[in-house]
């Protein structure tokens, strides 16, 4: 998993390694990242991008996915 | 023309507007986003960019899509730089053009707007202080 700006300073990476078994949703995957860093400053509910689309909490993952947490933009 | 991305450079608004140029054109706008000196009352001296790059281009492409879909006929070229910019220093550069001026003028303010919600490019804050932070929200 993908991990930019401020999330990737609360995680201490730019990219994790998470174990996790088939059909797993992106509500899964984002409780799993939740529970590995606990102390980490990271929402409840970030946004999520599946193969660089914004991904919805339901989405199930397959194992070739490019998955990425998303910090509130601030482009411009 | 439509076209988007994401640059590790200076932006060249010249280019740019010589990008959407056409002899069908009348009405040619541009914006340029650059780096202020404050935010929220703290005094900036320059602003470190980063992007999801792949997907920030990907995105932008999108944006361009819908663009084409709602004003029919009009050129866009924008790009979104990364690194570290200087006070003054532009980070994005949007030029529409149309045969007329209210596509052309609507069709800036979408893609400026919809890029703010939408596009992975995140923003970290250098402080005349020496301290630096996150941006939390488009702003």
């Amino acid at each position: 998993m993908l991990l930019f700006a401020s999330y990737a300073d609360a995680l201490g990476a730019s990219e994790i390694v998470l174990d996790v078994p088939e059909g797993t949703t992106v509500r899964d995957l984002v409780t799993a990242v939740r529970a590995r860093a606990p102390h980490a400053a990271l929402p409840p509910h970030p946004l999520v991008a599946v193969n660089q689309a914004y991904a919805g909490p339901d989405d199930v993952l397959t194992l070739s996915d490019e998955v990425a947490l998303i910090p509130p933009v601030a482009g411009g | 023309m439509m076209r988007a991305a994401i640059v590790n450079r200076p932006l060249d608004a010249t280019a740019l507007l010589a990008e959407v140029a056409s002899d069908a054109h009348g009405a040619t706008t541009l914006f340029v986003g650059t780096v202020r000196n404050v935010n929220s009352g703290r005094a900036v001296s320059g602003i470190e960019y980063s992007a999801y790059d792949a997907m920030a281009t990907v995105e932008l492409q999108r944006i361009l899509d819908e663009t084409a879909l709602r004003f029919t006929d009009v050129s866009v070229v924008v790009e979104h730089r990364v690194g570290t910019l200087a006070l003054q220093e532009a980070s994005v550069i949007i030029a529409t053009a149309h045969a007329h001026r209210a596509p052309a003028l609507d069709a800036q303010r979408y893609v400026i707007e919809e890029l703010k919600k939408r596009v992975p490019v995140w923003k970290r804050e250098h402080y005349t202080d020496g301290t630096r932070e996150w941006v939390g929200a488009a702003s």
